[in-house]
């Protein structure tokens, strides 16, 4: 399946914008993402390793959050995984 | 101080779109290329504001229209640079909320005052740092050009 990494975090994944991975999972494929980019650990995940909450993780077009099964969801080849930071703020 | 630089288009388009949805804050993203430290903006994508409980002072990108953003983005060769969003009746500076909801490091926070639904100053800060625990804001100079061609241009002759 294809990652797709946001404009900032590509800084540490080696300027690159994609990733192909071969996992069975949602979390397969994030474990795979940072075993080949340690750097992006902590940005993606807090201290106790779960998903920073404005860390968005999209699997196709589905919010992972809301899949029944969640990160242990099962994807192939042609799925494609967007994380994406919140926006938000204000006055 | 780095330079934003932002097609004249695009400029427009982000105060036009404060002042039509004022007194609620606007919101929507920038498309563009990287330069050197900073970000040549192409094109704006206005989005819609989730937060419609308290619009007049918070603004929310959903999560699924920024993912359709960047996948369109990415089809034609562009990258989220930065967003922008409007400050009705407030200084077009950022707050304590827009700091603490700054999550993309690297890309700029265009922010434009609206008073009494007239578009006053535009001001670009570039989230910088390498972590949530050290990031900041720096203010950007914003250089307005006339046409996307050059800006263009100058990024074929970078790749060389």
């Amino acid at each position: 399946m294809t990652i797709y990494i946001p404009t900032p975090l590509r800084a540490f994944a080696g300027g690159k914008d994609t990733l192909e991975v071969h996992a069975g999972t949602v979390s397969g494929a994030l474990d795979e993402l940072t075993e080949v980019f340690p750097d992006l650990r902590k940005h993606l995940f807090t201290g106790e390793g779960k998903l920073r909450a404005f860390v968005n993780v999209y699997l196709n077009d589905e919010d992972v959050r809301y899949l029944p099964a969640k990160e242990a969801t099962a994807v192939s080849a042609a799925d494609t995984l967007s994380i994406v930071p919140s926006i938000a703020g204000g006055v | 101080m780095s330079v934003l630089q932002m097609a004249r288009t695009v400029y427009e388009a982000i105060r036009a779109h404060g002042e039509e949805t004022y007194p609620h804050e606007c919101c929507g993203a920038l498309l563009g290329r990287a330069t050197e430290g900073s970000w040549s903006i192409e094109e704006a994508v206005r989005a819609g504001n989730t937060r419609t409980d308290s619009a007049h002072n918070r603004y929310q990108i959903a999560p699924a229209e920024l993912v359709k953003i960047e996948r369109e983005a990415r089809a034609r060769g562009l990258s989220i640079g930065g967003f922008y969003h409007s400050h009705p009746d407030h200084p077009a500076q950022w707050s304590v909320t827009d700091f603490a909801e700054a999550h993309w490091l690297g890309c700029s926070y265009v922010i434009t005052a609206i008073a009494k639904g007239k578009a006053a100053l535009t001001n670009a800060f570039l989230l910088t740092g390498s972590t949530e625990e050290d990031k900041r804001f720096e203010q950007e100079a914003i250089e307005v050009v006339e046409a996307v061609e050059p800006l263009l241009a100058q990024a074929e002759s970078k790749k060389g």
